[in-house]
């Protein structure tokens, strides 16, 4: 321990919350409570991209997940739960066989990766803002992904104002 | 000491490991869909971290920019969800995924 550093430090802690907050997220049984410790998953997350040099993809990450779907997944818990009545719990099931693929999947996954001898870095580790070079590489080897994307939103959006919206049909029958 | 003090790929890596299992457990035990769906979310977090630790290590931008058509797709993929979800909550009157086994209403 001589040469902990504070990047070290801060590293340590954002992957703390990162993982301590998904493990909330799992392990209550409260939806409220696993949808607020999402809030810190996503930030945590966040923090772990700026520490992988990709800033742009944090600032995204923020807005798109913490200001968009958790936003969304609130939503759906309060549409679909009546809290004011009964506690919003969620059951469990297949207990046994989740924490065996759980410990299994955490072991396989982590045994591969330390068993694989030496990743081999680049020579060109990615440093600094990347946010210059994600324009040029959005408007030059990835144009048609990005439009596609743009369609495919379009697509969602419409899709899912049709699926959601007040049928009134179905109300008379 | 050393690997614990110098942040590699490996500590990325173990993370995101940590986070697909956490991710998994909650996809296959928990009943309630919206707890799924936020499984599943933690799993394309768990992707995201690797595409993005892989990028850096290597050097290439094909990593930052998969995990930002990744996030693009996670936000379809939420909002179609939810509206599904809230459909079978219209219909069922619940959202258990374990008490809805009807096609047909």
């Amino acid at each position: 321990m001589s040469n902990l550093t504070p990047y070290t430090v801060i590293f340590y802690i954002f992957a703390a919350i990162t993982v301590f907050s998904a493990a909330f997220v799992v392990f209550t049984r409260n939806v409220i409570y696993s949808a607020f410790a999402l809030l810190f998953t996503f930030f945590g997350a966040a923090a772990l991209y700026v520490f992988l040099s990709a800033d742009f993809i944090a600032v995204t990450q923020v807005v798109v997940y913490v200001g968009g779907i958790l936003v969304l997944l609130l939503f759906g818990v309060m549409f679909t739960n009546s809290i004011m009545q009964a506690k919003p719990k969620s059951d469990v099931l297949h207990i046994v066989p989740g924490t065996l693929l759980l410990i299994g999947m955490i072991g396989a996954i982590l045994y591969t990766f330390y068993t694989t001898h030496s990743w081999m870095p680049g020579e060109a580790i990615l440093q600094g803002s990347i946010v210059e070079r994600i324009g040029f590489e959005t408007m030059s080897r990835y144009v048609l992904p990005f439009e596609m994307a743009s369609i495919l939103l379009l697509a969602a959006l419409i899709g899912a104002a049709f699926l959601a919206r007040f049928d009134k049909s179905t109300d008379n029958k | 000491m050393e690997q614990l003090a110098t942040i590699g790929l490996n500590h990325y890596l173990t993370i995101s490991a940590i986070l697909l299992s956490l991710g998994l457990f909650a996809v296959m035990t928990r009943k309630n869909a919206i707890v799924i769906l936020m499984g599943v979310e933690l799993i394309l977090n768990a992707a995201n971290i690797n595409f993005l630790a892989f990028s850096k290590y290597n050097g290439g931008m094909q990593g930052v920019m998969f995990s930002l058509f990744v996030i693009v797709l996670a936000a379809a993929e939420a909002a179609i969800a939810l509206a599904i979800i809230i459909n079978i909550f219209k219909i069922f009157k619940s959202v258990d995924v374990s008490s809805i086994d009807s096609l047909k209403e």
